[in-house]
């Protein structure tokens, strides 16, 4: 599990955490650790919302343990993934960090840096939405507010049987999986076998691959397997041609099940409502953007800017001063840089046929 | 395969009618959405047709039906005529016939056409005497082409479109919906949107996301949108977990929009209500709770709320400045509902299409007689079976003190605040310590300021971190070929929520 996750580290573009975990590589304790951790694989591990086994409940609260996937929050916007690995260092520019120290804390403690600059982090739980910030692109991927709107509006709640196409990076799909957890299903399918493995890598990590089958096929030239013909409550597609898929999603979803198409261009929403027609009904389409604010403290440091975690700057006068800050007026505006697309979303209900 | 377990003999009843099932009923392809109890007694009431529903119950979701005229009176039956079904962008024989026409063919347009009302012949007594004698619907429509002088002359787009208008008043078709977390939501916005808070669907889609709200969460909400957030909620919980509402002050907030959701009895037991000074109170037992036994199974029904009676003064307390009082309400009401010519713009279906005039602004008070007025009276009836659902799902339950004390030990794994009329500083205080760890929450708010000033002090008190607020943006599209592009008219505005992350608080050194 470990030596795969570093290597996604690995081919990461270079800044100094990158570093860092190729420093780990060739530390021998470490690698020497990762010949024996092979055998725990995370599956009966409680990783991501603690899902995976065991009393979940108790699992969201329970400390930091060798081999989870913690969530290291340098910053904002600046989170990493991390397999907590016996004696091994993390190096960023808040310090050096040593993962022994963490083992036995909850998750979400700020933890200390032992060498270099005097600063800390914090060690989250991974969540579906941290994970979409961080993971490691392999394709476009959607985001938040597409998700979300996608989640709600395909009714995916607990128990539910879900098949999405392709899974790309398994952004979505870990969302469906939490959604559907603890006793329903999604069955993934993407026809790019190196996509498929990682993306079951990716799961594993996160706990939720008792929740998740990847299959590899072409899902525009051979449809969905039949074995799912009139069981599925929901379908989702992200392909290059949607329409192709569009008999064989009728055919998959149960009586009044909806299924949803995300397309970047018009043309492929034009085609994809044209062969929703016949067999669909409550055909919309919309796109749905975020629009992020930034807050102006007194100082003239906007949120954005906002300085990171060094134990120092508690006393730099630059930062804000606490009883200034609270008597002034905070401003905020919009964010300078935002998405200004990122695809159209066309659901559709399976129509009503009366037998 | 195993995943055919997943959804059980339970699940797929809940895709046919039962009596004293809640039904969304969409009338007449969205133009009015109606929340209904299926009774043999419950009628739908359309223009001046009383409509008996009772043909609706054990037809699976999704079904179609169409009022027809009798010596009895208007009926529904099941529709059969697939291709009329649908509305404008979802006709696909039509729009493929109008799409490859659409670059050429304009040969009709409108230049011959005078608005002088003298272009229908067929007499207002000639129609009502059809009706009696149990002429169908689409006989009056066609009765009505025949005698426009003008239909000939129109483009195929608006003969299709004086059609429809015709069949929505003479052959009204309702629409049998499953009410779901969206739906609910939409059409609340659409009819009441001052009940939910003007919450958008999408926005609250983003909430429940950010949340982090699934099975076996213990979610914390303080919901001031009649239930919209808590129902919403419980959807995602599934046959796990647990939503809790507290609320300052001695009266919780109404919640009755969950019944409209068809939850189990279990569900709704897991749905429950507890006063903030309770969820806050000194942790002094927590010591008890790790070391008694009792606690680690939630023997609920034994176990008394006696904290609930024992700290009457903190009650009293936290009421007074927090319990809004009238004038607050109005004033934060009156931003909210924008000027009168904007009005038509959120709702305009709503207020062309609903006879009745119920856009009155609530006041606490009539809360629950709002509910039932805005679920239609169909709500009121007081059939056996409707009655006997109620009493096994009573949703808002006191939270039993083995329960409290297992959230105090536990931390609840998220927060939600929909709280328009309240002061977020000090519930946010309050709250934040109620929750996990690497808890995420959220706040929804119509106003930025608030949230920008609740951000900032967030960002210095360092209890949450990964802080950001953010508003939705959702456009609607009419898609159709040739003539794709936004819709004219949309929802301008969401609101802002804010989300973090509850982390270690920096200790004092
Ligand atoms: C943009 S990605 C999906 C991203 C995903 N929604 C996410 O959030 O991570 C599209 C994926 O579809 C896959 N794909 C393209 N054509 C396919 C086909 N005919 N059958 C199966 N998968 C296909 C590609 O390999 C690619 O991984």
């Amino acid at each position: 599990m470990q030596l795969i996750f570093c290597a996604l580290f690995n081919d990461q573009s270079f800044d100094k955490s990158t570093r860092v975990t190729r420093k780990i590589l060739t530390n021998p304790k470490h690698v020497n650790y990762q010949s024996n951790s092979l055998r725990s694989p995370a599956k009966e591990k409680l990783i991501m919302f603690g899902l995976a086994g065991g009393d979940p409940r108790l699992s969201f609260k329970r400390t930091i343990a060798y081999g989870d996937l913690a969530i290291v929050y340098e910053k904002h916007e600046i989170m990493r993934p991390i397999i907590v690995t016996p004696n091994a260092e993390l190096h960023n520019r808040f310090g050096v960090f040593m993962h022994n120290d963490w083992v036995g804390k909850p998750f979400g403690s700020r933890v200390l840096s032992v060498k270099g600059v005097q600063g800390y982090v914090y060690i989250l739980a991974a969540t579906p939405e941290i994970w979409t910030l961080c993971l490691q692109h392999r394709t476009q991927i959607l985001y938040l507010a597409d998700i979300s709107l996608v989640i709600m509006y395909l009714e995916i709640v607990p128990g539910c049987l879900v098949l999405e196409s392709g899974t790309g990076t398994g952004s979505l799909t870990t969302s469906i999986a939490r959604s559907v957890a603890p006793n329903g299903h999604v069955h993934t399918f993407d026809f790019h076998e190196q996509r498929a493995q990682s993306a079951r890598a990716d799961f594993d990590k996160n706990g939720i691959s008792n929740l998740v089958t990847v299959g590899v096929r072409d899902i525009q030239g051979e449809g969905f397997p039949d074995e799912f013909q009139a069981k599925v409550d929901s379908i989702f597609l992200d392909l290059p041609q949607p329409w192709c898929v569009v008999p064989s999603a009728a055919k998959m979803l149960k009586q009044d099940g909806v299924m949803c198409s995300f397309s970047p261009c018009i043309e492929q929403v034009q085609c994809t409502c044209e062969a929703l027609a016949s067999q669909f009904t409550e055909i919309r389409t919309f796109e749905i953007l975020l629009r992020h604010y930034e807050i102006l403290r007194d100082t003239g440091a906007t949120s954005e800017m906002e300085s990171g975690n060094s134990r120092k700057r508690k006393h730099d006068p630059s930062s804000v001063n606490d009883s200034i800050a609270t008597t002034t007026t905070v401003f905020a505006r919009p964010c300078r840089f935002a998405k200004g697309h990122t695809g159209y979303l066309t659901f559709a209900r399976l129509k009503f046929k009366s037998s | 395969m195993e995943e055919g377990n997943t959804t059980n003999a339970h699940e797929d009843s809940q895709r046919v009618t039962w009596e004293g099932c809640s039904v969304l009923l969409d009338v007449n392809d969205g133009d009015r959405f109606v929340f209904a109890r299926l009774t043999t007694a419950a009628t739908l009431s359309v223009g001046s047709y009383q409509i008996p529903l009772g043909p609706l119950i054990g037809r699976p979701f999704g079904s179609l039906f169409q009022m027809r005229t009798g010596p009895d009176g208007p009926f529904l039956i099941e529709d059969q005529s697939k291709a009329s079904s649908d509305s404008q962008h979802t006709n696909g024989a039509d729009t493929k016939e109008n799409g490859m026409d659409w670059k050429n063919n304009q040969s009709k347009d409108n230049r011959a056409l005078n608005d002088t009302n003298t272009a229908q012949n067929l007499q207002h007594s000639d129609i009502v005497e059809m009706k009696r004698e149990g002429v169908s619907g689409d006989q009056i429509i066609e009765a009505l082409i025949s005698n426009s002088s003008t239909f000939a002359e129109k483009t195929v787009f608006s003969q299709e479109k004086y059609k429809i208008k015709k069949q929505k008043k003479f052959a009204p078709k309702v629409l049998l919906r499953r009410p779901w977390a969206r739906s609910i939501c939409e059409a609340y916005l659409k009819k009441k949107p001052v009940k939910i808070g003007y919450l958008r669907f999408d926005t609250l889609s983003l909430m429940l996301a950010s949340a982090n709200v699934s099975g076996y969460s213990d979610v914390l909400v303080v919901d001031q949108t009649g239930g919209m957030v808590t129902g919403a909620v419980a959807e995602r919980l599934g046959s796990t977990g647990n939503v809790c509402c507290t609320y300052l002050g001695l009266k919780s907030y109404p919640i009755d929009i969950v019944k409209i959701f068809n939850f189990s009895p279990d569900l709704c037991s897991r749905i429950l209500q507890s006063p903030l000074p309770v969820l806050s109170s000194v942790r002094v037992e927590d010591t008890q709770i790790l070391q008694n036994p009792v606690n680690s199974i939630p023997s609920e029904i034994a176990t008394t709320n006696s904290l609930l009676n024992s700290t009457p003064s903190q009650v009293s307390m936290t009421n007074s400045p927090l319990n809004p009082t009238p004038s607050q309400i109005s004033m934060t009401n009156s931003p909210l509902n924008p000027r009168p010519s904007q009005i038509p713009i959120t709702c305009a279906d709503i207020v062309k299409i609903d006879v009745s005039s119920r856009q009155s602004i609530p006041s606490p008070k009539d809360h629950l007689e709002e509910t039932s007025d805005c679920t239609d009276m169909n709500l009121k009836c007081t059939d056996k079976a409707f009655e006997r659902r109620k009493v096994s799902c009573n949703p808002g339950q006191n939270a039993t003190q083995a329960r409290v004390n297992l959230w105090k030990e536990r931390g609840f794994t998220s927060l939600i605040i929909a709280a328009p009329n309240l002061d977020l500083d000090s519930l946010v205080e309050d709250l934040l310590p109620l929750l996990t760890y690497s808890a995420p929450f959220v706040i929804y708010h119509q106003f930025l300021q608030p949230l920008a000033v609740c951000m900032k002090k967030l960002m210095t008190s360092k209890i949450a971190i990964a802080l950001r607020i953010s508003e939705p943006f959702i456009r609607e599209y009419q898609v159709l070929p040739g003539r794709t592009h936004p819709f004219m008219e949309m929802n301008g505005f969401g609101g802002y929520i804010l989300s973090g992350i509850r982390v270690q608080e920096i200790p004092e050194s």
